[in-house]
């Protein structure tokens, strides 16, 4: 049953075999489980979110119409299902900073030079700090955003399937999508610029 | 384009200017730019190294979130849930 397509799990699914829902379900529930706590930042969250998302799908198996693919009708219902539960917050932020906070501070040649990080390997810069960092970054950006990255750039659906996914139109996500990673950018660039300044210190103190 | 005192000051640079070379980014990185337009970018960047560090940590801002979201998920949670959908299923 493992190599059978969606289309023909849902199949045996509708005519009763539970089990081949089950083995739907493990097909998607880390892509969903990693949406929502990127979305929700809280393991528990994370882990009602997906339960709910996977009950709603069973119980909406029936009307699924397949006019869209699974894994888009999929992630609509999880994407919602984590918006609701943000919109019962009062902590997120709801408006992005203005897109010239993240641009690089030149100034006529006379600032301070940009820090290329990007050439150094991932390893490097994945420490455990700077995965809190980038968590803390994502988390900084209005939730519609952060779906729209989330979709597009790490699940790696298209500029069409995440619009189709969130109910917004294929420019809105493209636009959505520029501001989510300039912002993303500025953020981390900060953050290792800060680290960067901070190593020269230590070594100046070290002398 | 309308001409922002603060960004026009900060960018001010020979040929393309970098406030509409920004805004093009990400169709850039995508392969959705114009091939002209792709390749004025590419001019500029040439010429701009502000520019040019910009593109490529963006590019690695992007890759790296890709690379820090591959963990699995932990085991308790997938036994979690599908005892709470068999529960829950049953009878829907």
């Amino acid at each position: 049953m493992i190599n059978l397509s969606d289309q023909s799990l849902i199949e045996k699914v509708r005519g009763g075999d539970y089990q081949a829902f089950e083995f739907l379900v493990t097909r998607y529930e880390a892509k969903v489980y990693r949406l929502a706590i990127r979305m929700l930042r809280n393991p528990q969250d994370a882990e009602d979110a997906l339960q709910e998302t996977f009950l709603q799908v069973f119980r909406g198996l029936s009307g699924f119409e397949g006019r869209s693919q699974f894994s888009t009708w999929l992630f609509r219902l999880a994407t919602n299902v984590c918006l609701m539960r943000i919109r019962h917050r009062e902590t997120e932020p709801s408006k992005l900073l203005p897109l010239e906070d993240y641009l690089p501070k030149l100034e006529e040649g006379e600032g301070p030079p940009m820090v290329d990080w990007a050439d150094r390997p991932e390893d490097a810069l994945l420490s455990k700090e700077s995965r809190e960092q980038m968590m803390g970054a994502l988390d900084k950006l209005p939730p519609e955003y952060r779906a729209v990255f989330i979709l597009r750039d790490i699940e790696g659906f298209s500029n069409a399937e995440t619009g189709e996914s969130l109910g917004i139109s294929t420019a809105a996500v493209k636009s959505r999508l520029h501001r989510a990673r300039l912002a993303l950018r500025g953020m981390l660039s900060e953050y290792f610029q800060r680290k960067q300044d901070f190593g020269r210190l230590e070594t100046r103190l070290e002398d | 384009m309308e001409k922002d005192e603060k960004t026009t000051q900060v960018f001010s640079c020979k040929g393309m200017e970098c406030k509409e070379m920004l805004e093009k980014l990400s169709e850039y990185i995508d392969g959705e730019l114009d091939p002209k337009i792709c390749q004025d970018l590419e001019k500029h960047m040439a010429d701009c190294n502000p520019c040019l560090i910009f593109v490529n940590t963006l590019k690695k801002t992007i890759s790296l979130f890709k690379y820090a979201s591959s963990e699995p998920l932990p085991k308790e949670v997938h036994i979690r849930l599908h005892d709470y959908l068999k529960k829950n299923c049953q009878g829907c």
